[in-house]
């Protein structure tokens, strides 16, 4: 995150043996803090994948249960993120172009679902559309499966991940101000054409910034969607489940394999997060 | 709106006047989304809970095990969201004030836990402190088991809560006016007792912030959690896990009471968090 130059280095007395001393121990500290936390449990997760081989590595994708899980997670970010990023752009617009009563209400409910546990992310909506929920009964005669089927799966993704884009596009659009929008719009521009040649390009690197949070989240969402999946092998396992499944299997081999594409998926969205900062300047 | 005669002062006005069009559109869809995907599905949790009576509600939360579950989770979150401030401190200080070889590399991986899904950190959690894991066979010997107890759920809950910590200290400590510290030194305080005196008072507003996100996130926390905890009733169950549980055994309404419970505290952790960062708003004297 922050770069800025940094400060203790230019410091007076910042190069006598006792600051030296101090400051390298206050980053071994921290540094250590961070291996045994962050960068261990990752190498563990390549290591244990790889612990019988290339070949067993390879292997464990050929399942079709592997297979679905994967499709399973791809379509559903296909659907979530999109209509999240529509919501996003939305909200972030009324709420930094307009002055309106109660926006700072509006603003809190938005970020409301990092606040919630994911696992009362997936319970609402078995509440709602479960055997016992209120639309259970009328659901059932109907034939329609939400709970234990994909669009629950949908659902309760699109909770988690709702806030994502909104909140990284709020505090943008509320910096970069609204006088080229007003400049065009007075000069006769209507007002899709203000919003695609004016207003989109000048966000693009928060909207895609967005984007690829809440599609690692999409993707790697756990809590919530074990709620409302069922754990139907091969029909309602996404691959963080899939993931679960294999592993109280004991199967580690097949686990740590899938959850090595998962971890990939990470390390390409820190490394994505990281260029656009560099690159545009961007940051929240 | 548009009356002209009318007296400016009795009006009421929902929102101010601008020349920029798609207010409707988008002030609706989002309101609209936002019921539909959020707003009505807690409100039903809300209703679904208070549809017990109210001793029902009781003898559901003062379970022996649930109980229990409510120890472990704000115990442990306490505990992880202490270690957090402190160690999210440090990193935060060495990412801002030091240079050094890998600084970039560190900075980018404190997102690791925001990018990486729950579940894989939960397993290899567990594989990396387990009895024979790469840290747990050095900690063993020395009587530390943390893998299948209350220590493993607080290290699984210190790895998630870490980015808040350090990502809410790191513009604050940026935002400390060099001249301050100047001051300071210049008048012959030394450089800790600056760090004590001038940095930290200034800090401690996004300091209290962090610890609260991390606090937040910790308690309701589920998938990291559960494969390093063990499960074990009494002992090491999260208050989550015992939601699901419920769920499984198809007991809606505890399910729902205890999911409510966790609701309410969610709501005044994001009030306090709110109040911090309007005091930490005052302090620095800036918008984020």
């Amino acid at each position: 995150m922050a770069v800025g130059k940094p400060r203790e280095i230019d410091r007076p007395g910042a190069h006598t043996w006792r600051a030296r001393l101090g400051r390298a121990a206050i980053i071994a500290v921290a540094t250590a803090f961070a291996a045994c936390l962050l960068v261990v449990p990752l190498c563990a997760v390549f290591a244990q994948a790889l612990a019988k081989g290339w070949e067993a590595y390879f292997e464990a994708f050929g399942s079709s249960d592997t297979h679905a899980a994967i499709r399973l997670t791809l379509i559903t970010a296909l659907i979530v993120v999109p209509l999240n990023t529509i919501f996003g752009i939305a909200a972030a617009y009324a709420i930094a172009r307009f002055e309106f009563r109660g926006k700072s209400v509006l603003t809190t409910l938005i970020e409301l679902p990092f606040a919630v546990s994911p696992v009362i992310s997936g319970l609402v909506y078995v509440l709602l559309f479960g055997a016992q929920g209120w639309f259970g009964v009328w659901l059932q005669e109907h034939d329609i499966s939400i709970v234990f089927a994909l669009p629950g799966i949908i659902l309760a993704t699109l909770f988690v991940t709702f806030p994502y884009v909104a909140r990284e596009l709020i505090p943008l659009l509320q910096i970069l101000g609204a006088e080229e929008e007003e400049a065009a719009i007075s000069l006769g521009a209507g007002p899709w054409m203000t919003f695609f040649r004016v207003t989109l390009p000048k966000i693009r690197w928060g909207v895609i910034y967005g984007v690829i949070l809440c599609n690692a989240r999409a993707m790697g969402e756990f809590g919530a969607v074990s709620v409302v999946s069922g754990h139907i092998r091969g029909l309602t396992t996404t691959m963080p489940l899939h993931v679960e499944i294999l592993y109280n299997e004991y199967d580690f081999v097949g686990a740590f394999a899938v959850a090595s594409l998962l971890s990939l998926l990470a390390l390409l969205t820190l490394v994505i997060k990281t260029a656009i900062e560099l690159r545009s300047g961007y940051r929240r | 709106m548009a009356s002209i005669a009318a007296p400016r002062i009795a009006e009421f006005r929902f929102r101010e006047d601008s020349i920029l069009p798609g207010f409707g559109l988008t002030f609706g869809f989002s309101l609209v989304y936002l019921a539909l995907i959020v707003l009505i599905p807690l409100a039903a949790l809300t209703l679904h809970a208070l549809g017990a009576s109210f001793a029902d509600i009781w003898r559901i939360l003062t379970q022996p095990r649930v109980l229990a579950s409510f120890r472990l989770s704000f115990g442990a979150s306490l505990l992880a969201a202490s270690i957090n401030a402190v160690f999210g401190l440090l990193l935060a200080w060495s990412l801002t004030r030091y240079e050094f070889p890998g600084r970039r590399l560190l900075d980018a991986l404190v997102d690791l836990p925001f990018a990486m899904p729950t579940a894989v950190s939960g397993i290899a959690l567990a594989t990396v402190f387990s009895g024979n894991g790469w840290i747990g066979r050095w900690l063993e010997p020395l009587g530390f088991k943390v893998a299948y107890t209350w220590v493993g759920v607080t290290v699984a809950l210190t790895l998630i809560g870490l980015p808040f910590v350090v990502r809410t200290l790191q513009p604050a400590l940026l935002a400390v006016p060099p001249e301050v510290e100047d001051a300071a030194e210049s008048l012959g305080a030394s450089r800790f007792y600056t760090f004590r005196r001038v940095i930290l008072p200034a800090v401690l507003p996004a300091w209290a912030t962090g610890f609260a996100l991390a606090f937040g996130r910790a308690v309701g926390e589920y998938g990291s959690v559960i494969f390093i905890a063990g499960n074990l009733p009494m002992k090491t169950e999260i208050t989550p896990l015992l939601i699901v549980i419920s769920l499984e055994q198809y007991d809606y309404r505890a399910a729902s009471v205890i999911g409510f419970g966790m609701l309410v505290i969610s709501f005044f952790l994001l009030l306090l968090i709110n109040l911090l960062q309007a005091w930490q708003r005052r302090r620095s004297g800036r918008r984020r």
